[in-house]
């Protein structure tokens, strides 16, 4: 029973209530940095590492910290996390460069992103204890990357097509956006189901 | 010293010229997630306009004591709190609208609008120039939100403001105020502006031509 919520968890955070497609979230690295496959997809994995990074810092909040000041919930999510986020990116630079060099110039960029600071709240309004927030992060950030790495793909196709100028740029995106959003709207059925 | 034309200038280029989602494509996350009734999109508008607003004039006060390294926390600083605030107030006065718009309320701190306008504006001029600007852009960012809050409402749910408009025989397109519907709105939003920049651009050009 343990095991299938975390499951549901996990499924319902990757693609039913995909985070960029669904909830709108982290939606300017996503038009931004989705012009090429590779650097996408990197995008993507940097971001599942700064959201379970977010989802450690934000439970030991909830934890010890929170119920004395529930006032200063949003002001301590996001200077802890952001400090947190650049205390391991320094470990992880002096431990492994190859890894740096692979997440390198998004993390900072991505600490104050919105999908960061709505997982943390999301996670928190939901109540979720260590693991199931960890799952959610995992999840999370997991759909955040195929939301990233299909929208690059399409991208990258487009561009040996004929587009007339008017629509090039962020118009086409968002339509494109559109319809992988109506796309993922096709797994809303998986939980009626189940 | 003229100082009051351009205060004007300022509080009217967010309007429409550098309009922050049309023409800057900032502030995209709570433009899309909030805009699926008219009522919501205005609620947001006005939020994150009293945050814009406060945060600037902390911020152009502040700009001589704020060193230049921690400058950014200190901007996320302010604007966190004044979030904090509206959040309360919105919680207090209208229950019904804050339940709807939920985490978002919170997750104006990271709207790169807000913090754009420090860096870019309020941290550089003087008290009055930065409120207006910050005026100015807030109220392009709700007049945005409003478009697309007032396309989706009618599309998806064939009223505006809550009053229905076309009667029973209309049949809503459900999926306007679906996700999707946000990410189409905006993209047909954006084509036409476009559209109407280049048409100008070109009337331009003739107009210089004949002369």
């Amino acid at each position: 029973m343990e095991n299938e919520n975390l499951i549901w968890i996990f499924i319902s955070a990757l693609l039913v209530n995909n985070f960029t497609l669904s909830y709108f979230l982290g939606l300017c690295p996503f038009l931004g940095v989705s012009a090429r496959l590779e650097t996408a997809f990197r995008l993507g994995l940097a971001n599942i590492f700064v959201m379970i990074i977010t989802a450690i810092c934000s439970y030991a909040l909830n934890t010890w910290v929170l119920p004395y000041a529930p006032y200063l919930r949003l002001i301590s999510f996001i200077i802890v996390i952001a400090s947190a986020v650049q205390f391991v990116e320094m470990a992880v630079k002096k431990l492994s460069p190859e890894l740096f060099r692979a997440l390198g110039i998004f993390l900072p960029l991505i600490t104050t992103n919105c999908a960061i600071l709505g997982l943390a709240l999301f996670a928190t309004n939901k109540g979720y204890g260590f693991v199931e927030g960890l799952v959610y992060a995992l999840g999370a950030g997991g759909g955040v990357t195929l939301a990233l790495v299909l929208l690059a793909g399409i991208r990258e196709e487009t561009r040996i097509l004929n587009i007339p100028k008017l629509i090039e740029g962020t118009a086409l995106n968002l339509i494109i956006a559109g319809i992988l959003s109506m796309a993922f709207m096709g797994f809303a059925g998986l939980f009626s189901a189940g | 010293m003229n100082d009051k034309p351009r205060s004007t200038e300022e509080f009217l280029k967010g309007l429409w010229n550098e309009n922050p989602v049309f023409v800057a494509v900032l502030g995209m996350c709570p433009a899309l997630a909030v805009t699926n009734s008219a009522i919501n999109a205005l609620a947001m508008g006005l939020a994150t306009t009293f945050v814009l607003v406060f945060s600037s004039l902390l911020v152009s006060l502040f700009r001589n004591i704020i060193p230049k390294q921690v400058r950014i926390t200190a901007f996320i600083i302010i604007i966190a709190t004044f979030v904090t605030v509206v959040d309360f107030l919105l919680a207090a006065i209208t229950p019904v609208i804050h339940k709807e718009l939920g985490a978002f309320i919170a997750l104006i701190v990271v709207n790169c609008l807000i913090l754009g306008r420090q860096e870019a504006f309020a941290s550089k001029n003087k008290v009055g120039l930065a409120l207006a600007d910050g005026l100015g852009m807030s109220l392009g960012f709700t007049f945005a939100l409003l478009c697309i809050g007032v396309i989706r409402e009618v599309l998806g749910n064939g009223s505006l403001f809550n009053i229905s408009l076309f009667g029973d025989n209309f049949e809503p397109w459900v999926i306007m105020i679906l996700p999707p519907g946000g990410f189409f709105a905006l993209g047909f939003l954006l084509l036409f502006f476009n559209w109407f920049i280049q048409r100008r651009k070109k009337q331009n050009e003739t107009k210089t031509q004949e002369i």
